[in-house]
This record gives structure tokens, C-alpha cells and sequence, in this order.
């Protein structure tokens, strides 16, 4: 089953189609950068956006940051939202559960072809931006590593491996697939309580916004620490020296929680759920 | 093959399902008759494990559902509702998803189930087209040979001759009847009484929720005791059969009385032509109004 699923994730046109927009957005912007040369002051615009002016190897980070905090979760939440609800419009539901394929199985086939397709897609931005960076920006190959920009680390001269560099960005795309995960739960489990899959990717994202605003709003410190978001661009620490694990640890936590809460839910309604549409 | 006893299906307070105890037998043609909105989908629903019961039990192919469904559906084939496919994929790639995504013998022989099951069904020259392309009985048939692709032993079909012209109707009857002859029980449901009385060997008829009627057709067609008898001299056969004339209509009369036989030997002694006697019997379509109550899509007023 997980194999049928990757293989409709991967035979439909709109995989591709949203890949490359996702990958359009850094290039976009690493174009206007590169003619105009202005970078955003620091602690302003995206991170590592001022330092891949010096290092174009950096701008794959860069790319991360731009993508992760909208385009990135609503294309997720688009895709989740589908999947069961999609499936239940396009009349396939029926059959597949008539195959017979056990409820709980299409479920956990679902969300596997959910974080194949982040990670397609989180790939496919690295790769392109990667490249955009490096022809647009040239790379510091220097034998003495890679210089971490001063607005990340906020100690300048901090110098890693290419190999360590490596290290991070997979570290980071671990971190960005489980807060993506925690998205697609919240999509999944809407797309089992309705037959529109529109509406699941609403609900989704209705509440991300949400969370996304009372971040931002210190009324709501006492929840912050709970809000599905609130540790999104945490992987940033990753590229501090020494790592600083302590949000990291946090957000992948709080994103396992609603995860197993989310999940757990989608199944139940799942699996009771009379299938009559 | 199928038993439910009590089966009942509540929406709220609509009752979709009430009570209702279907018995089809090893090797049936079965006909589920009811209009639309009588419960029929909602009851094939119930026997595949997709809707849950209220109330009731269910036992297919010896097994309760939906406890066990998962043991029996392999040997299920089942259109409910229409068909269904991802629009942008080609038939043959639909049914090799479907095939694939199930248990069972797994890629070896797939190509040639998926060929022989599109050929069954009349689609063996499909190309690459999307299902998005497809006629509405091209769908249907797809459906079809998703239903047969595993060589069920109890096919399911709701309304399987839905969008099909006259010819491709009778092209899919005859496909059934060939799979029943194979051995194979076929539950038919539809909403049109032809289709019913052309294929199956017994019926039972839904009506708002209930099995009103559950029997072989051949018994719903039973004599009524009276004989239809034509003449082009209707008067002289009326005046002459006096006061056993239940209706006259045109060149034809309702007679009391199944003694065909003696019937035409009393005309034509008394020199009335007559150019066809013959029993009457029951039409499928008399069992189906005198069982029913009301069409359940009329919506009158209280008063």
C-alpha cells in the first residue's frame, strides 16, 4: 500500500507542480539580491538571507528559511488535507477500503507519502538553491571551512567543515520534516471529519495562522510554549556554534505531541466512520 | 452467501435501513428492486463493511461483518454507487493501483488479470487516455473490470448499467450471466424493473427502508387465476362469457377462470374468433406497486 501511494504521489502532475514553486521562491529572491546587492540589515528578513551575499554555499539555509514558514506548511496542509478527503470525492475511498485495504494502514500509507513528499520537496529546494547560490554568489572554497554569518552565530569568525556544514543541513531537514509532520497530522485528521478536502486544508491552515499570530502576541505568552509553530525555525540553532538544543529539543517534542494526539484522532474517527459518500 | 437478520441503519433520525433480513442463496442472481432513496446503497454499503450498522447482524460468505469483513472482502468484487478512478491516470494504470494496493498474488500476473479483466468487460483497446476522458459508461465498465479483477465468488453491483447505451446493457447481462453460470452469486441492485426481471432468479424489493418483498421471480409471476383472451369480436365473446368479463379493453378481455384450454374450446364452438387465449400472470411491476407504499421522492403537503 505504501508503495501505491508513493506511486500516485509521484504520478500526479500537481507533486511536481508545487515543488517547483517552492523552489521558485529562493530563486526569485536570489535574483533581486544578486542584481541589487542590498542586503536586508541584520536581524531583519529572512536569516542567513545578508550572508550568502559573501558565501552563495550558504543559501540552501537561506532557501529553508524563506519557504518554512508559509509556502512550505500550506502546500503540506494542501496535500494532507487531499488525502483522505480527496480520495473520498474522486469515489476511490470506497474501493480501496473494499480491496481490502485496512483503515489504519491507508492512514499510516497516507502520511508516509506525506513526509516523502517533504522531503521531495525540501530536497528539490536545497538542490536548486544550492545551485542558485553558488552561480549567483560564487562559493568561498577555501580550504579554512565555511564561515557561519555573525547574524546566526552572533560571533563573527566562526569557521566549520564543509562536511560539518552537511551535517547541519541534514540535521535541519530532519527538524523541518518532523515540524511538517505535525502540520500534515493536523490536515490528516480534518480530511478524515470532512469529504472536502478544500475545507481540511482550510482548517490547517486556519489553525497555523492562528498559532502563527499568538507567537507574535505576548497576551498569549502562557501558551506560547504549547503553539504548533512556535519552534518552527528552530533549526537555526543549528547552525550556532556550539548547537543550541535547547529549542530544538523543545519543538520536535511539542510537534510529537500533536503528532500522536492528531494521529491518534484521525484514526479513531477513521476507523468508525461510516464511508457513504 | 448473505444473511442479515434485523439489519437497520438510522441517519439522526432517518431511518435509511429498517429491519431488514436479505437471504441470498449460493449461486443467486439476486435482485435488490427499490427506488431511489429506498435504502439499497445504503444497505450494499452495510454489507461491505463501509457503513456500520445500527442494529443487526450481517454474515457474507459465512463470515459476521463487519468483525471479520476483512476476510471475505478478497473474494468480493463490488461496484457501489458509480465508479471510481483518479481521473488523471489511464484506466489500465487505475487498475493496476487497485490491483497493487490490496493482498493477493502481488505483481506477478498483474498486467495479464488487469488485460483479462478489461477485455471481460469490452475495454481491451483502451490506450493511454485519462479517466478524465472517459464516457460515463466507459467509467462504468472500468468499474466493472475492477470488480472482476480478482475473479470474485459473490459479485456486488449497485445500478452496475448506469450511463450504458441499450447495447452495452445487454452486453453487461450477458457478461453476468456468464459469471453466474461460472459459479459466480451476483447481487444486483437497481432502481429499473426491466433490468431486474431480465437477469435474476430472485428478487427482493426495498421499499423506504424495508425488504417488503423477498422471493424467486419465478413465483412473483404466478398466475392470477384469470385468461387473457383476444378476438376481434369482443362483443359476441363478452355476451357470451356474461358475467365472467372482469374487464374489457379494446379487442381484448380479462376472463375469470386459468382453464385456458376450455375457455377457447367454448369460443370457438360458439363460432367467435379468437386470435390468442393466455393465462394471466402477475407482472413483476403489479408485485412491486402492490408491496410498495408511495414513490419515496414524492414530497406532499399535510393536507
Amino acid at each position: 500500500m505504501i508503495r501505491v501511494e508513493l506511486a500516485k504521489l509521484f504520478r500526479r502532475p500537481r507533486t511536481y507542480v508545487i515543488a517547483a514553486l517552492l523552489c521558485a521562491l529562493p530563486f526569485i529572491v536570489a535574483v533581486f539580491l544578486a542584481t541589487t546587492e542590498i542586503p536586508p540589515p541584520p536581524g531583519q528578513g529572512g536569516a542567513f538571507l545578508s550572508a550568502v551575499l559573501s558565501n552563495g554555499a550558504l543559501y540552501p539555509a537561506a532557501a529553508m528559511a524563506l519557504v518554512l514558514p508559509v509556502f512550505l506548511p500550506v502546500s503540506v496542509a494542501v496535500l494532507a488535507g487531499d488525502a483522505v478527503a480527496g480520495e473520498a470525492a474522486a469515489g476511490t475511498l470506497r474501493y480501496l477500503l473494499i480491496r481490502p485495504v485496512g483503515r489504519t494502514r491507508l492512514l499510516v500509507a497516507k502520511l508516509i507519502s506525506l513526509v516523502a513528499f517533504v522531503l521531495f520537496a525540501i530536497g528539490a529546494v536545497l538542490v536548486t538553491s544550492y545551485v542558485t547560490g553558488v552561480t549567483l554568489f560564487g562559493a568561498e572554497t577555501s580550504s579554512a571551512g565555511i564561515a557561519l554569518p555573525p547574524d546566526v552565530t552572533s560571533l563573527s569568525g566562526v569557521t566549520i567543515s564543509p562536511a560539518g556544514l552537511a551535517l547541519r543541513l541534514v540535521a535541519t531537514v530532519a527538524y523541518i520534516v518532523v515540524s511538517m509532520v505535525g502540520v500534515a497530522a493536523i490536515a490528516l485528521f480534518l480530511s478524515t471529519v470532512t469529504d472536502s478536502a478544500l475545507g481540511a486544508a482550510m482548517g490547517a491552515l486556519a489553525v497555523l495562522v492562528t498559532s502563527q499570530v499568538l507567537v507574535t502576541l505576548d497576551a498569549a505568552a502562557a501558551v506560547r510554549p504549547y503553539l504548533p509553530t512556535r519552534y518552527w525555525l528552530a533549526w537555526v540553532d543549528f547552525f550556532r556554534e556550539p548547537v543550541l538544543w535547547r529549542d530544538i529539543e523543545r519543538g520536535a517534542a511539542i510537534q510529537l505531541v500533536y503528532l500522536v494526539v492528531l494521529l491518534g484522532a484521525a484514526w479513531a474517527n477513521f476507523v468508525t466512520k461510516d464511508v457513504a459518500d | 452467501m448473505i444473511t442479515t437478520r434485523d439489519l437497520t441503519k438510522r441517519y439522526g433520525r432517518t431511518v435509511a435501513v429498517d429491519g431488514v433480513d436479505l437471504d441470498v442463496r449460493e449461486g443467486d442472481r439476486y435482485g435488490l428492486l427499490g427506488p431511489n432513496g429506498s435504502g439499497k446503497t445504503t444497505l450494499v454499503r452495510m454489507l461491505l463493511g463501509l457503513v456500520f450498522a445500527t442494529r443487526g447482524e450481517i454474515e457474507v460468505l459465512g463470515r459476521p461483518v463487519p468483525r471479520r469483513v476483512h476476510e471475505v472482502l478478497p473474494s468480493i468484487g463490488a461496484l457501489v454507487e458509480g465508479p471510481g478512478a483518479y481521473p488523471h491516470l489511464s484506466g489500465r494504470t487505475n487498475l493496476e493501483l487497485f490491483d497493487a494496493s490490496g493482498p493477493g498474488p502481488g505483481r506477478r500476473g498483474r498486467r495479464h488479470r488487469v488485460g483479462e479483466a478489461l477485455e471481460r468487460v469490452g475495454l481491451a483497446g483502451i490506450d493511454r487516455r485519462p479517466v478524465r476522458a472517459y464516457s460515463l459508461g466507459m467509467k462504468q465498465r472500468l468499474g466493472l473490470a475492477g470488480a472482476l479483477l480478482r475473479r470474485p465468488r459473490l459479485l456486488i453491483l449497485d445500478e452496475p448499467t448506469n450511463g450504458l447505451d441499450p447495447r452495452g446493457i445487454r452486453e453487461v447481462r450477458d457478461l453476468l450471466g456468464e459469471l453466474n453460470a461460472e459459479g459466480t452469486t451476483v447481487l444486483l441492485s437497481s432502481h429499473l424493473l426491466a433490468e431486474i426481471d431480465a437477469f435474476c432468479t430472485r428478487v427482493g424489493v426495498m421499499d423506504r427502508g424495508r425488504l417488503v418483498v423477498q422471493d424467486e421471480l419465478a413465483r412473483m409471476h404466478e398466475p392470477t387465476g384469470r385468461t387473457l383472451i383476444s378476438t376481434p369480436t369482443p362483443e359476441r365473446a363478452a355476451a357470451l362469457l356474461d358475467g365472467r368479463v372482469e374487464r374489457r379493453d379494446g379487442e381484448s378481455l380479462i376472463v375469470r377462470g386459468a382453464d385456458s384450454g376450455a375457455l377457447t374450446a367454448e369460443l370457438v364452438a360458439a363460432g367467435v374468433t379468437v386470435t390468442a387465449v393466455v393465462p394471466e400472470r402477475r407482472t413483476l411491476e403489479q408485485v412491486v406497486l402492490e408491496a410498495t407504499t408511495g414513490s419515496a421522492d414524492r414530497m406532499e403537503g399535510d393536507r
